[in-house]
């Protein structure tokens, strides 16, 4: 309701779109009104665009921090994921006997690893997000979703990385077994965003919560094991016993992994009613933290 | 009504005091991991039942109004709700009341190197501080030769930031806030760190700013700047504005406010000891050990600290500062002043320290002691400006009897030999 009548005066970068309600002056700078907040989930796009280059700023930090502060910097991108699959294929796999659909065990593992290994991470990174930045947020404004989006996106360097090798790995088991990926990879981009979306909306609800309550981060490495192990990662779902199959759906990530493995492998089928539950469960996950994290917002430089 | 640059009608601001503590005694409560799980949940519900929190208006009904191109100064004791102002005008914060309105592009500096990254070298720091301030990266670029020149730590612009002295972070991160171009800026504080020649350096290139006409908000426990740069000043006490006018006036009440003789200084509870160092009492004392305000020149003057820290600080540094009635420093003094020996860490706990004030030194009037507890050059803990003032009411030597120059009436020894007899 206020932001139709936004006028930019000058040139475009100059203005500053800001996020309360605004309101025009002729041919004057723009008008900021602060007051107290009145309404719930407020994206204002406007203001997103004034500051894309910050977002830029804040993954283009945490990556070249990342690799500053590491020995081999990209390689861990490779090296977590092949080696829970080597430790995967060997415990599952060869010892355990677990079924794998008919796919080699490092294809099998490696597949669902991949969409995993971003959310786990990515979860990691996007909870401690507001913490880590408390000094920033005290000193100066900024729209704060940038900071859990930032943690997100960067992620997705990790993921190219670790798709790479995937595709290496894949390569090989493509030319010894003719295991190929067939119209499903037209799903992959879906999935992909799927899981970007969850990672984001789950981030979003910890980062606010972990600003009031610290605990949040000693109990997301037990949140995160739980999860893997309630998601198709080390094992088919169809391992479930069918009764229990509606209460293992209720995890949106079981349906975006076996998408993932399907997708990639072509092997399997696509749980299209599990997927479409995920999906909008997912969707639900997002728009809750969002607005979560916009009520908490308000407030944040006061508690964090 | 749309000319001011800054228009704030009503505005409040309200803390619950228990908030911040409350999240403090829960982290305490948690020791093992194991057991976060169902603390999060006594904890939540502990939050709703204490609805008993304490209510406290940083700001409360707050009008003012600052034209474009008005340098404003912003003066008043700690807990006056200086900082909270800013905070919310730079949307740090919401207000809980009330409203502002800024026309034009707002940038604020609370602080110094907002954003900076040990691990990225100068070069790096320099556009991400400047993005996070505000700046767009093609601005920073062409400024960038500026900046690099002004912060006189160029050769050093691909070294990571970690390498750096503190005194040099301190320039670099000058130099990126000094190159800002916001049509408003909100300034904190930010001028009572570094050294005294980049300092003057700063205040110079900020009245250069606000030479091009920008709107500049500043608030500052330096008097003396406010009174250079600003040409009003607001007088914020208690949360709301107690006086609004030129500078030379304000700044004169409010500083015969501060000496309205107060041996005793203790926290009030409008500002709640939340940081990792809080001053808890400052006291004058006299040799005896008593409270008082009124010394004899040959008396030695005792200032007594009591601060409470909580986290291990190291580097932290407590200090005084003696100024005179027309706000003249006549000294600072640390407790990690003798050469050669760092400043030993604060490790948590609660603290009680003295400094004398040798007799004979202060000339008679009134004096006002501002203490403080920072890590030098690096940041400011806390500053209670004017936390104490005495006065001296007689003279306790000769030098302060015949009117001669001078701020301090010291007795120093003096040794005077005759070497040789005059030749008749």
């Amino acid at each position: 309701m206020n932001l139709e009548t936004l006028e930019v005066a000058e040139a475009p970068c100059r203005h500053l779109a800001l996020g309360a309600r605004q309101e025009t002056v002729a041919s004057a700078p723009p008008v900021l009104l602060l007051a107290p907040r009145t309404r719930w989930l407020t994206v204002d796009t406007r203001e997103f665009w004034y500051y894309r280059e910050l977002l830029y700023f804040f993954i283009w930090r945490d990556i070249k921090v990342r690799y500053k502060q590491t020995a081999v910097g990209a390689a861990w991108a490779v090296l977590q994921p092949l080696m829970t699959m080597l430790l995967f294929s060997l415990l599952f796999g060869r010892l355990a006997k677990l079924p794998s659909q008919g796919l080699p065990y490092p294809l099998f593992y490696y597949s669902a690893l991949l969409p995993w290994m971003y959310f786990s991470t990515t979860l990691q990174n996007t909870t401690s997000k507001l913490v880590e930045n408390q000094h920033v947020i005290t000193k100066v404004y900024f729209p704060r979703l940038m900071l859990p989006l930032s943690a997100t996106l960067c992620g997705l360097v990790d993921f190219g990385i670790s798709f790479l090798m995937f595709a290496v790995i894949l390569s090989y088991y493509g030319v010894r077994f003719a295991i190929w990926p067939g119209l499903g990879l037209l799903y992959f981009p879906i999935l992909l965003l799927l899981t970007i979306l969850l990672a984001l909306g789950v981030g979003l609800w910890l980062s606010a919560l972990n600003a009031i309550y610290r605990d949040v981060k000693y109990v997301l490495p037990f949140l995160l094991q739980f999860w893997m192990f309630a998601s198709p990662v080390a094992y088919p779902a169809s391992l479930i016993p069918p009764k229990w199959r509606w209460l293992y759906g209720l995890n949106p990530l079981s349906g975006v992994i076996e998408g993932f493995r399907w997708s990639l492998t072509g092997r399997g089928d696509l749980p299209y009613r599990q997927l479409a539950l995920s999906a909008a469960m997912i969707l639900a996950i997002a728009v809750s933290g969002l607005a979560y994290f916009q009520a908490m917002e308000v407030t944040i430089a006061d508690v964090v | 009504m749309h000319s001011a640059a800054i228009q704030v009608e009503g505005l409040g601001k309200r803390y619950r005091v228990g908030e911040r503590e409350h999240y403090r005694s829960l982290r305490d409560r948690i020791s093992s991991a194991s057991s976060a799980a169902t603390r999060f949940l006594t904890g939540a519900k502990r939050r709703a039942v204490g609805s008993h929190a304490s209510v406290l208006w940083a700001l409360k009904d707050v009008w003012l109004s600052v034209p474009e191109g008005q340098v404003a100064g912003l003066i008043g004791r700690n807990g006056a709700g200086k900082s909270t102002l800013l905070k919310v005008l730079a949307r740090i914060t919401k207000p809980t009341a009330g409203f502002a309105r800024i026309r034009g592009r707002i940038g604020s500096l609370l602080e110094v190197g907002t954003g900076f990254h040990p691990e990225l070298t100068g070069r790096e720091n320099v556009y991400l501080s400047g993005a996070i301030l505000g700046m767009k990266r093609a601005e920073i670029a062409r400024k960038f030769d500026e900046i690099a020149a002004f912060s006189e730590v160029e050769r050093f612009l691909d070294t990571p930031l970690k390498h750096y002295s503190s005194g040099m972070q301190m320039r670099l991160a000058f130099a990126v806030a000094a190159h800002l171009e916001p049509e408003i800026l909100l300034v904190d504080e930010v001028l009572a760190v570094g050294d005294t020649a980049f300092q003057r350096k700063c205040l110079g290139k900020m009245g250069e700013v606000a030479q091009e006409g920008r709107t500049i908000l500043f608030v500052s426990h330096n008097l003396g700047a406010i009174t250079r740069l600003c040409s009003r000043v607001l007088w914020l006490d208690g949360g709301r504005v107690r006086m609004d006018g030129a500078a030379a006036s304000v700044v004169s009440a409010y500083q015969l406010e501060g000496f309205s003789h107060r041996a005793q200084w203790a926290r009030p509870a409008s500002l709640a000891a939340t940081g990792d160092f809080s001053f808890t009492e400052v006291a004058v004392q006299s040799r005896t050990g008593d409270r008082t305000s009124l010394f004899d020149g040959n008396e030695p003057v005792n200032i007594g600290l009591v601060y409470g820290v909580r986290r291990r600080l190291s580097g932290c540094q407590v200090g005084i500062r003696v100024l005179n009635a027309e706000g003249v420093v006549i000294f600072t003094s640390g407790d990690a002043d003798f050469l050669g020996t760092s400043a030993a860490p604060k490790d948590p706990g609660h603290y009680r320290a003295t400094v004398q004030i040798p007799a004979c030194f202060l000339a008679p009037g009134s004096y006002s002691v501002l203490v403080a507890a920072h890590l030098p050059e690096r940041s400011v803990y806390e500053v209670i400006e004017g936390a104490v003032a005495f006065e001296i009411t007689a003279p306790g030597s000769l030098a302060a009897l015949d009117g001669r120059l001078g701020v301090v009436t010291p007795l120093l020894p003096w040794s005077t030999n005759r070497c040789e007899e005059a030749q008749p």
